[in-house]
This record gives C-alpha cells, sequence and structure tokens, in this order.
C-alpha cells in the first residue's frame, strides 16, 4: 500500500536526531492519532543548514519526516516555508488516502520549527 | 525470504485435508442439494454429513445448526434474528465494549430500531465482572452477547458463568466464539449458550462458510428470506464446497485441538519470556492465565505498531497490531484502550498470533529479530528520548 519511495525513506531514514545547538524546534501531533513528531534546524544566515528529525508514528509519519528534512535541507526560509504537506507526499510519489491527513504532518513539524526559530530571534 | 505467519486470528490457511474434501464439490458434484434427482444426491449427503461433524463439534443436534457465509452473518443472525423476534417481550441487549465490530455496530444500527444496548466495561485484564452483568439485566432485557474469547488479546470470558446467569434470569445468550473455535472446546450443553458463532477461515477452512448454533426453541427471525434452507431460518442454495470444508475443519480442530494447544502455549510462553527478557518496557496485554494458547499481545513502549509491523514484514513474519494505522480507523484500539492502556501502549502493541504452520524454529527468529526492530525504532522516537 506504500509507495517504493515511501518504504525507502521508512527503511532509511534520512537525518533522524536532533541537531546540537538547535536554533528552532518544533513538535506536532499527539499521542491519540498516533504520531508525533519531532523536527530540530540550525539556521545560518536565513538557510537551514542542518535539520534532524524524531518521529513515533507510522511508516507514512517516518517518511514524511525524513522527507522533509531532505527537501529543506541547504533551503532558505522563505523556500522553507513553502513546503507543504501535499509537496512532501508528491516528493514520496503519494501516500494511502487514510495516511493524507493523519500520518502527513512533517511540514506541519517544519513550519513549527521555523516559527521557533523566528520567535527566538526577535527576542 | 523464508515467510512467518504469527497472524492467524486474521484468518488460517485452508488446511490440504479440507481441500481435498471441499475440491469434488467445486468439480464433478455440482448439483443442488435440494434436488431430488442423482445431480442432487452427492451434494445432498455432504451437506447433512458437514452438518453432522459440526452437531458433534458443539455436541448439539442437526436441527440446532444454521449455515451462514461468514461469522459476521452468524453475529448479525443472531443478535438481530433475536432482538425482532422478542421485540414484545424487550428492548434490551447486553453486550461489552470489546466485542468484534459484527456486534457492536449491529447493537448500534438496532438503536434506530429502539433496541437499547449496556456496554460492558472490562478490566484492567480485559475481563467482564459478572456482578455488573447481573445488574444490568432488567425486565427488558432479551439478550446477552459476549465473546468467547477476544480477537486482540485472546482473552476468555467466563462464558460457563455468563450462561448461568443468563439461564438463571430468563436471558437469551448468544457466544462469539469465532476465535475461540478450535482453540478451547465448545460443548454448548455445558456451556448453557443459547446461541454461538463460528467462522470457517480461522479454523483453516476457506472464507465464505461460517454457522450458528440455536438451541432448540431459542427462535429467529431471518435475514435473508428465501427457500427451505437450513429450516426456513436463512435462505440460498448451500454452500457446498464450504459446508464440506467446515465439516472436516471442525472435525480435524476436534482430533488435534488438545495436542495443538500444548504445543501453542509452549510457544507463546516462549515469545512473552523472551521478548521481556531481551527488550526492556514490554507490557503484555490482557489476563496472564484466561487467555487462547496461540494469542500474544504485547505493547512495546515509545513506538508505534504499524512501523513495527512493516518492519517484520520485511524480514518476513506477518503480524498485526491495534494501532489505528492498521486499522483504517483513526483510533487505537477500542479493546486495548477499553482495558485503560494510553493511547501510545495501544499504538504500540503487536498481536502475534499462533497457527499449526508455526515451530520452534519460528519463534526463535522472531525473537532473535525483534529487540533491534524494537531498538531501531526507539533510537528514532521522540517519547523515548523524553523518557530517559
Amino acid at each position: 500500500m506504500y509507495s517504493e519511495k515511501v518504504m525507502d525513506h521508512f527503511s532509511n531514514p534520512r537525518n533522524v536526531g536532533e541537531v546540537n545547538d538547535a536554533d528552532g524546534s518544533g513538535t506536532v501531533g499527539n499521542a491519540a492519532c498516533g504520531d508525533i513528531m519531532k523536527l530540530t534546524i540550525k539556521v545560518e544566515d536565513n538557510k537551514i543548514t542542518d535539520v534532524k528529525f524524531k518521529t513515533f508514528g507510522c511508516g507514512a509519519a517516518i517518511a514524511t519526516s525524513s522527507m522533509v528534512t531532505e527537501l529543506v535541507k541547504g533551503k532558505d526560509l522563505n523556500d522553507a516555508e513553502a513546503i507543504s504537506n501535499a509537496t512532501v507526499a508528491e516528493a514520496l510519489d503519494g501516500l494511502p488516502p487514510v495516511k493524507m491527513h493523519c500520518s502527513n504532518l512533517a511540514a506541519d513539524a517544519l513550519h513549527a520549527a521555523i516559527e521557533d526559530y523566528k520567535k527566538k530571534t526577535v527576542k | 525470504m523464508k515467510k512467518i505467519c504469527f497472524d492467524h486470528n486474521a484468518t488460517t490457511p485452508v488446511a490440504d485435508e479440507v481441500f481435498e474434501a471441499m475440491l469434488p464439490f467445486l468439480k464433478g458434484e455440482w448439483g443442488n442439494p435440494s434436488s431430488i434427482h442423482w445431480a442432487g444426491r452427492g451434494p445432498k449427503k455432504a451437506v447433512d454429513a458437514g452438518r453432522e461433524a459440526l452437531c458433534k463439534f458443539f455436541n448439539c443436534a442437526d436441527i440446532e445448526t444454521i449455515f451462514t457465509s461468514s461469522g459476521t452473518e452468524s453475529n448479525n443472525l443472531a443478535i438481530k434474528g433475536l432482538a425482532w423476534a422478542k421485540k414484545d417481550k424487550g428492548n434490551h441487549i447486553i453486550t461489552t465494549r470489546v466485542e468484534h465490530p459484527s456486534v457492536l455496530n449491529t447493537c448500534k444500527a438496532l438503536a434506530k430500531e429502539g433496541f437499547e444496548t449496556t456496554y460492558l466495561d472490562v478490566d484492567a485484564d480485559g475481563l467482564i465482572d459478572l456482578n455488573s452483568l447481573e445488574a444490568a439485566i432488567t425486565p427488558k432485557t432479551i439478550l446477552i452477547s459476549t465473546m468467547f474469547a477476544n480477537n486482540e488479546t485472546g482473552v476468555l470470558f467466563p462464558i460457563k458463568e455468563i450462561g448461568a446467569i443468563a439461564k438463571k434470569r430468563g436471558v437469551t445468550f448468544h457466544a462469539d466464539a469465532v476465535q475461540a473455535a478450535g482453540k478451547t472446546p465448545l460443548d454448548v450443553q455445558g456451556l448453557k449458550v443459547d446461541l454461538l458463532t463460528i467462522s470457517g477461515h480461522k479454523l483453516y477452512a476457506p472464507k465464505g462458510i461460517g454457522a450458528l448454533f440455536v438451541r432448540r426453541g431459542v427462535r429467529l427471525t431471518p435475514l435473508i428470506h428465501g427457500g427451505h434452507h437450513e429450516r426456513n431460518r436463512r435462505g440460498g442454495t448451500e454452500n457446498v464446497a464450504g459446508i464440506v470444508a467446515l465439516g472436516k475443519a471442525v472435525e480435524i480442530a476436534g482430533r488435534d485441538m488438545a495436542a495443538e494447544s500444548e504445543r501453542m502455549l509452549a510457544m507463546r510462553t516462549r515469545i512473552e519470556k523472551g521478548m521481556q527478557a531481551r527488550i526492556p518496557h514490554v507490557k503484555i496485554n490482557g489476563h496472564l492465565e484466561k487467555r487462547l494458547p496461540n494469542t500474544v499481545n504485547i505493547s512495546f513502549e515509545f513506538v508505534e505498531g504499524e512501523s513495527l509491523l512493516l518492519n517484520l514484514d520485511m524480514k518476513g513474519i506477518a503480524a498485526s497490531s491495534g494501532s489505528a494505522c492498521t486499522s483504517g480507523s483513526l483510533e487505537p484500539s477500542h479493546v486495548l484502550t477499553s482495558m485503560g492502556l494510553s493511547n501510545e501502549m495501544s499504538h504500540g502493541s503487536v498481536r502475534f498470533s499462533l497457527g499449526k504452520s508455526n515451530t520452534e524454529e519460528d519463534v526463535d527468529y522472531l525473537l532473535e529479530i525483534m529487540p533491534a526492530i524494537v531498538e531501531r525504532m526507539r533510537s528514532m522516537s521522540p517519547l523515548y528520548a523524553a523518557s530517559k
């Protein structure tokens, strides 16, 4: 039921872990629906230079987390903010319909991390 | 890669003996059992023999059996059929929170017709309180419907005691024995059940055949109106090959049950003890003794069930999970949450259900690969990091 790309990212997830001295951190999801994602980012000159994730969740949750880290690494913040959950699902050649809204939260985690970074830098 | 099935509560393969027995009725003996001519005689004999085998398995009379298409149909027929037949006597049904959807959703559907259902809670072991059951009975109560054994945890309800209460209070008692059949004896006389459901594909017969025991004197309104089949209680030309298959399957189950149960129990115990010894933060779900010998449900804390299943599948092992992600719904297992498990622990549950094909080598392999799978998923989990 999962695409080859989903299974590839699930089996060999990219950028697992937490960035040291992260500039921004975002956690989304909840235990009731079974998916919790935590994304940490390092930002230099308005660019995401490092990004890592930790995810509790199903195959789709892990694959979308992994994919979003690949999509944003090296991107400037504006481009990163333009990435949506749909972009991530598309990059994985789609997700099963039932997973589209429950396990497709990786871009939300990214946006939360960017927001966290912005809040910190304003101070 | 070797393929190992630890998901026998989902379904079972058709046994060779069963396949051989049913084959002539798919090719060759094609007649209608209701026909009096040469083509119908062989199939008629086969249906009678299948029924006889089922009667022996249930310890009941031939008029007390109805062949259906599935466990789901049997449960629908038992509950709706009884409710409709007794609607002048009362409108109250008692069941539990941990039933199969074919019972829960049937009761839900009956609510639209004015029937009311009490859903009994279960405790942390997955068992119901018999005092609560008795207290729930009102003068309007017409039916008690409970599982014999739970499909997710294997927990066995005290059927004999429930039957005694039902009998004492004059309430009809239906037991859904879909998971129990072939794993624990089902003597309907000793158990005091009035209605009892089984399904062929859970005990090495094919999909598409089920049966319902209906105690003499218990009247049901049919779901399927048609000819005289099944004593006017279920219309439709008999599924001859399916009936032959079910007959053979229950014959084999009766013959092999004692030895197989012992073999399952030994493997189940090794899985439980092995997981607990090798992997920290695991919990066996359900009462430790009052359980089917073939079923073990384990929660692996901090990780989600579907991701464990995908990892197991990549290693050739089939299992299932109480995680929402595997059910097509967005909720984790209603069975595990009813037992008081947290959402995380319900999502992190894996059910291993043993069957005839399993060997001690399969158990060795499972215990060998599972720790690394859990560790890998935990290393990716934000919950695991937070717990440290």
